[in-house]
């Protein structure tokens, strides 16, 4: 149907039931259907499934029965489960920032680097592609103690004594923050450079005319205007963080998020529960916990950061 | 329940198998993907099928990884096996899922297995009632390098007999750099590979005490028998210095390399080490204590027949199980696999008890225990934990003893339940 007061282009067709605006709402959900009813019951079904498995004590075997918030109870009583969300908060608080000062770091220098630009672009991002195990597995052989790990035998030629790393309740999650954080570097230069050319160059040279000097210029204009990629990239790489699994599992395998479960975090957690105990009930009370973090996380990193935009 | 079967759809994927039954019956046999095993299984049906040319057996395999979800999953869809290989420690899911079900003592009398078969059987009964057979079983040894013996002063052909001349011997094959760091490790230490299976079932008892109650429900390691196991085990690294958790990776691969004198190993890694061209390495009995006192650590996948065979696939099934626990089945899987027979009149040939190879196995075989694992995964966390809480945190053994105990018997009142 026409809307009131516009006036009708064409007086003389007849007026069907299929009008051009109707055909067009039509196409558009035709199409949108697909995704719609592909996240419906690839994504929000399971989702809502889990909510309802949270409550009850399925092993996968028998029929789940309704245990009530048995589950939660328990996880908030399981030591474990302090140690995890430690760690899995580790993973983000330390994560985040370093990655993205690093990588805001390398892709302001390389803005301005002109020789082999593309070149050393290249060397940044190759870590992004590459496969996350095979990664994993090359820093777990690293570090490694004397005589096969590259790091301490370059040290224990020097006399320097051996790092534990992967073997240290201490050094274990650093170390494999690092892979992580090294495997990300590139996606976020790269979302950064982008940012920062698309910043007009007539504010550069508006400043430069008022006179202001180059550390004034980053933290007036540059700054201010990647607000909206530093947002993206907050909130993407803290869920990143949170989801942390393939360099953990990779590198401990031996024993899973170990050593005394000082690399675990709540995704290994809830595999573990879900693949290897077959605890499905306990492992989906576990991710609606991880559901509400990253809700909570987002939600209040899009909060905080909006404010000023 | 249907919810439980669209989500065992989903993760079964789309099942191509739809039994077309003209007069030959077709059963299906499922194990997991491990080269040897599935070239083993092709000659078995092969020879089961010329014999019984009414049956057709059709082998599906799936990555080890995703093996027991595809089990679990295909059953909620009314698609599983009719046979079926399960890890033992496995069973008291199966059983309790319905994925599997007993054997009939008409076809498969109780008194024979008993007879036949190496006691470690036994755990596959429940009740009065037989739910697997097993074709092979493996336990453990003590693996030695030939080569570094000799290079030690040592005489390669008298590899240790008691605990004290393992750690005699493994001290004159531990080389430590100038910088201080172990360059060559008289004997692996690795909890995560065979250790624990070793410290649960064979030190312990070899210092007096027991890992468990008869019936498996509790923990009985907590005392002094298994503090002082536990101790000896640890001071291998802290006092004795012969071995270094984390040395190489894996204790295996330090083996392999010819970067260790010892490992503990199962006859699953002779495949594996057969591949060495770089030394030469011999297989022993595990050290007795001082008193004389062996024990070894034995294990095994069983077949059993799926829930859902009935009728005269149900006749098939049996026909087709009793073929694979046959001695002419073990002989095959022995040669094709390298897996022990479970019987003993194929295990204990004279040919086999001549083998340099075999024959310390199969003396481990006659004193083995068998772990009745709940979640063996989360059991052997608890043990390597143990380990480490002291080998890393300095943890009193007492204190890490305690702790293990309590977090093992935790998870056997959970499987309880």
């Amino acid at each position: 149907m026409m809307e009131p007061g516009v006036p009708d282009r064409h007086p003389d067709r007849p007026r069907t039931f299929w009008t051009m605006r109707r055909r067009q709402l039509l196409w558009v959900w035709g199409f949108l259907a697909v995704p719609v009813l592909f996240y419906g019951v690839i994504r929000f079904y399971p989702t809502g499934q889990a909510f309802w498995l949270s409550l009850t004590d399925w092993d996968l075997m028998s029929d789940p029965s309704f245990i009530g918030v048995e589950n939660y109870t328990r996880l908030f009583a399981d030591p474990q489960f302090g140690r995890v969300f430690r760690n899995t908060f580790a993973y983000l608080i330390m994560g985040t920032p370093i990655s993205l000062i690093l990588s805001f770091i390398i892709a302001y220098a390389l803005d301005r680097v002109r020789f082999g630009h593309t070149f050393l672009r290249a060397l940044y991002f190759l870590p992004f592609i590459t496969t996350a195990a095979a990664m994993a597995w090359v820093w777990r052989w690293f570090y490694q103690p004397a005589p096969i790990g590259v790091i301490n035998d370059f040290l224990s030629g020097f006399g320097i004594p051996q790092m534990a790393f992967l073997n240290s309740t201490t050094w274990a999650l650093p170390s494999i923050m690092v892979t992580a954080i090294w495997a990300g570097l590139g996606f976020q230069i790269i979302i950064f450079m982008a940012g920062l050319r698309a910043i007009p160059n007539t504010y550069y040279e508006a400043a430069r005319i008022d006179g202001l000097g180059d550390w004034a210029i980053l933290r007036r204009i540059t700054l201010p205007l990647l607000k909206p990629t530093t947002v993206f990239l907050v909130v993407f790489s803290s869920i990143g963080f949170l989801r942390i699994f393939d360099q953990v599992y990779n590198m401990t395998t031996n024993d899973p998020g170990g050593p005394l479960g000082s690399t675990k975090p709540l995704v290994l957690m809830i595999y573990q529960t879900a693949f290897s105990s077959y605890q499905m009930g306990y492992a989906a009370a576990q991710t609606v916990v991880l559901f509400t973090i990253l809700l909570v996380v987002s939600l209040l990193q899009l909060w905080v950061l909006r404010e000023r935009t | 329940m249907h919810k439980g079967i669209l989500f065992a759809g989903l993760m079964a994927g789309i099942s191509p198998f739809t039994v077309t039954a003209a007069q030959a019956v077709e059963i299906e046999y499922w194990q997991y993907v491990f080269e040897t095993r599935v070239n083993a299984m092709d000659q078995l049906i092969a020879a089961f099928e010329a014999a019984n040319p009414d049956i057709t057996v059709k082998q599906v395999t799936f990555p080890y990884a995703d093996y027991q979800t595809r089990v679990v999953a295909a059953n909620m869809a009314r698609q599983g096996p009719d046979v079926l290989q399960l890890f033992y420690g496995w069973a008291d899911q199966f059983i309790g899922g319905k994925v599997i079900q007993p054997l009939s003592p008409d076809a498969f009398p109780h008194a024979e297995i008993e007879a036949d078969f190496f006691p470690i059987v036994s755990a596959m009964k429940r009740g009065d009632d037989y739910y697997g057979l097993p074709t092979a079983v493996r336990s453990l040894a003590l693996f030695y390098n030939k080569n570094l013996m000799t290079a030690a002063g040592l005489d390669p052909n008298t590899p240790p007999t008691t605990l004290e001349e393992l750690v005699t011997q493994a001290k004159a094959m531990t080389e430590v750099d100038g910088a201080g760091n172990m360059a060559t490790a008289g004997m692996t230490l690795d909890m995560a590979g065979q250790d624990h299976q070793w410290w649960r079932e064979v030190l312990v008892r070899q210092f007096g005490g027991a890992p468990y109650s008869e019936d498996g429900a509790t923990v009985t390691y907590n005392d002094a028998a298994g503090a002082a196991a536990l101790k000896f085990y640890t001071d291998l690294q802290l006092v004795e210095k012969i071995g270094q958790r984390g040395f190489m990776d894996e204790g295996q691969a330090a083996f392999r390399a010819g970067k260790a004198g010892f490992t503990i190993d199962g006859t699953f890694r002779l495949g594996s080490f057969r591949t060495i061209e770089d030394f030469e390495w011999g297989v022993t009995e595990l050290p007795a204590n001082a008193e004389g006192v062996r024990s070894n650590y034995a294990s095994y996948f069983a077949n059993a027949i799926g829930a859902g065979a009935q009728g005269e696939e149900l006749e098939a099934a049996q026909k087709f199980l009793a073929y694979i626990s046959s001695e002419e089945a073990m002989q095959i899987w022995l040669d094709v696999v390298g897996e022990l027979p479970a019987r003993r009149s194929a295990a204990l040939t004279e040919a086999n008890l001549a083998n340099p190879v075999y024959a310390p196995f199969l003396k481990g075989l006659e004193y083995a225990h068998t772990t009745l694992f709940v979640d063996e995964a989360a059991q052997r966390q608890t043990t390597i934990d143990m380990a480490n809480r002291i080998l890393i945190e300095g943890q009193p053994v007492e204190d890490s003893v305690a702790a293990a105990a309590e977090a093992e018997q935790a998870i056997l009142d959970r499987a309880k339940k």
